[in-house]
């Protein structure tokens, strides 16, 4: 029926800060930065993989007016607007580690889990992001 | 208003994540309040606020969150969960589990473990992807 997921989104209270973050600290790339005069459509992707396009999505009008936007920020800053991305890497460790010595805030440090190895960390808002290491077979 | 308002939940975000890491730790409020930047005074009538519960009960939920998976996938002693997550008394953790839980560690450890296996993936694949990590006999054997 459906054949992949092309674009998932992630609210941020700031979309440069977010490229900030997103592309200066995570590596991540721009895929798309449009001005669509009502708003600014902008999307990043992995460097070595751009089938998945996260949207960096700015609280507000059109998509929600003012009252709402403010709801959606707040609960952003919370960490419960609900979106979140998880990574898979191929170096669980010094990914950490390099990103810790940036400032990166985490939530959760490198842990042998039946699944690999994972971390945990919040982007500058608050939303949640993890990544990976799957074990070796 | 708004704007005050996030800054209070990013801050208050950063002490429950704290408390997430070091939930092993005592209840440590002027360290949270700190992280929060409020006084200790403020800091659990916030931190309700936003969250909906006390900065107690918050880490009485985490650890019990932590026991259950310990209780669940390893054959660790349950006086040693208790103090592997945080308790100090075996008293205190098996109240405080049984009203989280409605039921004791001990029957709890029974009943999943007795159904673990069909809840989750195949007990052939069960078997080998939740076998407890770091157990002794594998302990010194390389991942990679």
């Amino acid at each position: 029926m459906f054949k992949h997921i092309t674009h998932t989104t992630i609210y941020v209270a700031d979309q440069d800060e977010a490229l900030d973050f997103y592309v200066g600290k995570l590596g991540m790339v721009v895929h798309t930065d449009a001005d669509m005069d009502v708003m600014r459509f902008l999307t990043v992707t992995l460097p070595d993989d751009d089938s998945l396009e996260l949207m960096l999505l700015l609280p507000g009008p059109p998509l929600h007016d003012e009252a709402t936007a403010e709801q959606v920020r707040e609960l952003i800053a919370k960490g419960g607007a609900g979106g979140g991305v998880i990574f898979e890497t191929d170096d669980c460790v010094g990914t950490y580690e390099r990103l810790r010595d940036q400032g990166v805030e985490f939530t959760q440090e490198p842990t042998e889990r039946f699944y690999g190895t994972d971390c945990a960390l919040r982007d500058p808002f608050g939303n949640p992001l993890r990544f990976t290491e799957r074990p070796a077979t | 208003m708004s704007q005050a308002t996030e800054d209070r939940n990013r801050r208050m975000l950063r002490a429950r994540d704290t408390i997430d890491r070091s939930f092993a730790a005592p209840l440590d409020v002027a360290a949270l309040a700190r992280v929060a930047h409020v006084s200790p005074a403020h800091f659990a009538r916030q931190f309700r606020a936003v969250f909906g519960e006390t900065p107690h009960r918050y880490l009485q939920r985490r650890r019990i969150e932590r026991a259950m998976e310990l209780l669940r996938d390893t054959d660790r002693p349950v006086t040693d969960v208790c103090l592997d997550v945080g308790f100090a008394s075996l008293g205190t953790f098996s109240r405080t589990f049984s009203a989280v839980v409605g039921e004791s560690p001990s029957a709890y450890r029974e009943r999943t473990q007795a159904t673990r296996a069909p809840q989750y993936v195949p007990a052939c694949l069960e078997k080998t992807l939740r076998r407890p990590v770091g157990a002794p006999a594998s302990s010194g054997a390389p991942r990679a």
